[in-house]
């Protein structure tokens, strides 16, 4: 019965092609936008998100200093120091602190340099927290052990030709700010440009090449199961205020929970995603007007029509029917067309993007419930279209229906 | 005695044009009888429409009261008169009235998708009431590709559908040639004597209405004569 009138509904969609097509022109513009914005936006947070959120929730990553550019704790006047670790591990409420020395390094290789983040690996038990936190694996050799000194892991992404080029391989010699290291290992590419251009060895090694031997570029600590971490983060704030000498609200350094960060670069994305919506939302009502306009031509056109199925048995509430299926299909169609292009669109942009780039880094990233959401929002708008042209076309009456002269 | 099947009792039609009342019927009394054969005769103006849109159910009296099967359908609402219509009269027109986006077969299948008739079914008595009317080769084809004659026995066999008692045909034949005329008019004729089904005919040729057992003429929007052939 009801594909009946689904098929009726088709037949008379077919019949008017041209007016049928610049009808759904408004649903697909708009279907598109949602699709390829809302795509590539989930895209840019996913690539935003596995870039800054190496971290679990239970961290609280301390700093030297403020706000700043490039790698943590450079251009600082008093950096966090090896005691400051110590002084951390001993808070209440915290499991481990981790002091790590991350600088941007000069290194060099078969007559390529590039400039690239240095990261160091501590010693002991704590090496495999960092390791687990950071996601890293080894894709060829080994990652670094207790002990490997003038040896180096690096990542993926140095084996680009932009980087060291691709014949930087396990035993390779590079030079890293003028020192010569052995590579041992080729970290997994990790969809994260930090991780994936970075060069790690371990902490004592990395002392002296860069002549640090105390300070600490950022802390890493992890809370106890079930400590509250705020109270946490207070304890560790008094702690340095006493041994760093400095009034509440002159700290020169900063404790952040990790949850925290991702809240705040969520909100912001959140932000640019709604500005998106908001767009294509006018757009797509935009499209809905164009619907509703050409079904109340069609419910003119075809009055005679609707006297003929009146007459011949059809109640109002088929006529309705009709007109409200018709109408939604205007706007389904409209939107599997829309989907179609805005998966085009997002591809091309996100493929455009990586060649821009020189990396995967943006990537569309369209879920089975964009597409679904898309396409049910798109009948909806079309059906909700029709509602009051259908209406009118149930209420004719039949006599002056039938009377009706094209 | 065969029962009668339709009877309209002082049945009244006012429109209101602005500011001005139109009687359109003033007073019809009509009687008809299962398998009877009556013809509808009258001027333009007369009333004839009107009248043949109250018998089938397409519109309500002002004042009087129609009833159909001793049912007074005077008050009911207009999905209830739809359901009537749908299953027990058949509409024939001047201009054939066929749904231009669909196929002869699918044309004649549509009053049975009104009343809930499977797929299957549709089908079967589609192909069966096309081939009643000699059509079965054009089956597939849109009424645009018919001549006037193909489209009004499409029509006929539309109004069969769903086998009603009444076949209302409104100028059935205004609109063809009078060969193909008089070939829509024998299928009618047909279908009174070996269907038996009730036909009620508008028009205005005296040639037409005499094919029938009876002619009622309609003036000023009353029947001023009765003839029995």
């Amino acid at each position: 019965m009801l594909n009946e009138y689904f098929n009726l509904a088709l037949k008379n969609l077919l019949k008017r092609k041209l007016r049928s097509w610049l009808t759904m022109i408004g649903i697909f513009i708009g279907i598109a936008a949602v699709v390829s914005l809302i795509g590539l936006g989930q895209g840019l947070r996913n690539a935003v998100i596995g870039q800054f959120s190496f971290l679990g929730t239970d961290f609280i990553t301390v700093q030297a200093g403020g706000v700043q550019f490039g790698p943590p704790g450079s251009g600082v006047v008093k950096p966090l120091t090896k005691d400051d670790v110590e002084d951390l591990n001993d808070v209440n409420g915290v499991k481990f602190a981790i002091g790590r020395l991350i600088k941007t390094g000069k290194t060099e290789f078969d007559d390529k340099v590039s400039f690239n983040f240095v990261g160091s690996m501590p010693d002991g038990e704590q090496r495999k927290e960092v390791e687990k936190i950071l996601g890293i694996k080894a894709e060829k050799g080994r990652l670094l052990k207790d002990g490997d000194r003038l040896k180096v892991v690096v990542g993926n992404h140095l084996l680009n030709k932009d980087h060291l080029g691709e014949k930087l391989k396990i035993g390779s010699k590079i030079l890293v700010q003028g020192k010569q290291f052995e590579v041992v290992g080729i970290l997994e590419s990790r969809g994260s440009f930090i991780i994936d251009t970075v060069v790690f060895m371990n902490i004592d090694t990395m002392r002296e090449v860069f002549d640090k031997k105390d300070d600490v570029s950022a802390i890493l600590v992890k809370t106890r199961d079930g400590a509250n971490m705020n109270i946490v983060k207070e304890n560790i704030e008094k702690v340095l205020r006493r041994t760093r000498k400095v009034d509440e609200g002159e700290e020169d350094f900063r404790a952040e929970l990790a949850a925290n960060n991702l809240a705040a670069l969520d909100s912001t994305l959140f932000a640019v995603q709604l500005f998106v919506y908001i767009i294509a939302g006018i757009s797509l009502v935009v499209g809905g007007i164009g619907i509703m306009n050409t079904m109340y031509t069609a419910v003119i056109e075809r009055t005679k029509e609707i006297g003929i199925m009146k007459s011949i048995g059809a109640k109002n509430e088929d006529v309705f029917i009709l007109f409200f299926f018709e109408s939604g299909l205007l706007g389904m169609v409209g939107g599997i067309i829309g989907i179609g292009i805005g998966v085009g669109l997002a591809k091309g942009l996100a493929y455009i993007g990586s060649l821009q780039l020189g990396s995967n880094l943006i990537q569309a990233n369209i879920s089975f419930g964009l597409i679904v959401g898309a396409l049910l929002f798109s009948y909806l708008i079309g059906s909700l279209a029709g509602i009051l042209p259908a209406v009118q076309a149930s209420k004719l009456s039949p006599v002056e229906a039938l009377r009706y002269a094209k | 005695m065969n029962r009668t099947i339709i009877k309209l009792e002082n049945v009244w039609k006012i429109y209101k044009m602005g500011e001005v009342k139109v009687n359109a019927l003033r007073g019809v009394d009509l009687s008809i009888k299962e398998g009877e054969f009556v013809s509808i005769m009258g001027p333009s103006g007369s009333g004839k429409s009107t009248c043949v849109n109250m018998v089938g159910c397409l519109d309500v009296p002002s004042k009087g009261r129609i009833s159909l099967d001793g049912h007074n359908i005077a008050h009911l609402s207009e999905s209830e008169l739809a359901q009537i219509r749908g299953r027990k009269i058949g509409f024939i027109f001047q201009q054939f009235n066929l749904i231009p986006t669909l196929t002869a077969i699918e044309n004649v299948m549509l009053p049975m998708v009104f009343q809930g008739y499977s797929q299957e079914d549709r089908i079967k008595r589609g192909k069966e009431l096309l081939a009643l009317v000699e059509l079965q080769d054009r089956m597939h084809h849109r009424p645009t590709e018919l001549s006037g004659g193909q489209q009004q026995r499409v029509a006929i066999a539309r109004s069969l559908a769903n086998n009603p008692e009444v076949i209302l045909a409104d100028e059935p034949t205004g609109n063809l040639d009078t060969s193909t005329g008089k070939n829509v008019m024998d299928f009618l004729m047909k279908l009174n004597r070996k269907e038996g089904k009730t036909i009620i005919m508008v028009t205005h040729d005296s040639y037409v209405a005499n094919a029938a057992n009876r002619v009622e003429y309609l003036k000023d929007g009353k029947i001023i004569k009765t003839k029995h052939n």
